[in-house]
């Protein structure tokens, strides 16, 4: 599992920490079972107080997204799985809102909006195979 | 409590350096200690070290008086600063073995491989070393005799950032290594906010704050207000504790509960169109220019 810190957009490094294993979670980087660092190896990679680690792995525990196993270790529960399609549709809907209120503030027409979203499709799917 | 500083009060000549300051360092915290230069960050530390005495207050380090006890706390403490106090002209090794006398409890193994992990030689002249590896042979000395507290005061001033991963390291391991106590004193206020649970401000000797980090973040925060109208000035609101903008835009940063300024810009006819975190940078610098614009 990867964690990138951004240390000057101010929020809270344990938020980050959690919002990043959500993102992942939706991206299928992690999945059902995958178990996460140990709270002191993840600290000393990304230099960061233990207790920050703890507090980003109980909130994660709290959303039903990792649970905590006899062996100690923090795995990505059976109930994170299915959150997974909700974090995608929460994600996506995020990046279409601020897609939508670009288009509106250039005076896009939403059904050109539609079309050049189809076209692009297209494109990609060509360019990938 | 590891560290209990009740109501000290130390005066310079004129200057009164420390007035009032109470805090506690509970054990297993790493509390980060910010303020601008001669803010009394130094003069502070001290007090926990018995080097100075304070005129007024108590100071006690795991619950003894550091000036009446030096022994019994000193040798319990570990200790790195940004000024070159160790002795120039000894070999590392030397200076190793003049540390250990002074720590029954020193780990020779700990010391062996802190010394290798730094990669600095046995025979290297203190004198000779660059700055950061004489900051990472005063690492060895601060953390082989495994101290209880760990005191930083402005231990990564001018080091590059390889050298100050190496000290962020070393916390991080003091106290996932049986719940041990840091205080670090820092200019680098996003290296506090990464590894400190605490922080206590002080501001001319004037303690502003000492909370949990979290507390700190959640109540601080900027809000982006648009006018209908161009404002020539800052508009004056309710917990602003500094603005920047100008026009009809203005971004401030907020304490408190944000439903107040919500409500008083709604009064005035702006609208809230940004909000967003701020970091610990950003509030000590706005809580020192506060003070100059009064």
């Amino acid at each position: 599992m990867q964690i990138h810190l951004s240390p000057s957009d101010g929020v809270p490094i344990y938020l980050q920490i959690v919002n990043q294993v959500r993102l992942q979670l939706a991206a299928g980087r992690l999945t059902e079972g995958d178990e996460l660092p140990a709270i002191r190896t993840l600290a000393e990679r990304l230099l960061i107080n233990p207790n920050t680690v703890v507090r980003a792995y109980r909130e994660l525990e709290a959303l039903g997204i990792v649970e905590k196993r006899r062996t100690n270790g923090t795995f990505i529960s059976a109930a994170g799985s299915p959150l997974a399609l909700a974090e995608k549709r929460r994600l996506l809907a995020e990046r279409a809102d601020a897609l939508l209120a670009e288009a509106h503030q250039m005076s896009f027409p939403l059904e050109e909006l539609i079309v050049l979203i189809r076209e692009r499709a297209l494109e990609t799917v060509e360019v990938a195979s | 409590m590891i560290v209990e500083v009740e109501n000290v009060t130390r005066q310079f000549g004129e200057k009164r350096a420390l007035n009032r300051i109470s805090l506690t360092i509970p054990k297993g915290t790493v509390l980060g200690l910010v303020g601008e230069n001669g803010a009394g960050k130094t003069t502070l530390i001290k007090h926990l070290m018995g080097l100075l005495k304070p005129d007024q207050g108590t100071v006690r380090v795991f619950g003894k008086d550091p000036v009446v006890d030096p022994v019994g706390v000193l040798g319990q403490i570990g200790y790195l600063s940004e000024e070159d106090i160790l002795p120039g002209w000894m070999r590392l090794h030397e200076l190793i073995r003049y540390s250990r006398g002074f720590y029954p409890s020193w780990d020779a193994d700990y010391a062996e491989a802190l010394r290798r992990d730094f990669g600095i030689e046995k025979g290297a002249r203190i004198r000779e070393l660059s700055k950061g590896q004489r900051a990472r042979a005063g690492l060895i000395v601060a953390l082989a005799h495994r101290p209880e507290l760990l005191l930083l005061d402005e231990p990564s001033s001018g080091l590059d950032p390889i050298v100050r991963r190496d000290i962020l390291g070393a916390i991080i391991r003091t106290i996932a290594d049986d719940g041990r106590t840091v205080l670090f004193s820092s200019h680098l206020l996003a290296e506090v906010e990464q590894v400190c649970d605490r922080v206590a401000m002080i501001r001319q000797g004037e303690l502003l704050f000492c909370d949990d980090l979290e507390s700190i973040q959640r109540s601080y925060g900027w809000i982006t207000v648009r006018y209908p109208e161009v404002q020539p000035t800052p508009p004056l609101l309710e917990g602003a504790v500094s603005w920047n903008g100008d026009g009809r835009e203005w971004s401030v940063l907020v304490h408190g509960l944000p439903g107040a300024v919500e409500a008083e810009t709604t009064l005035r006819g702006a609208a809230i169109v940004d909000r967003r975190w701020a970091t610990l940078d950003e509030i000590f610098v706005g809580l020192s220019t506060e003070l100059v614009g009064r």
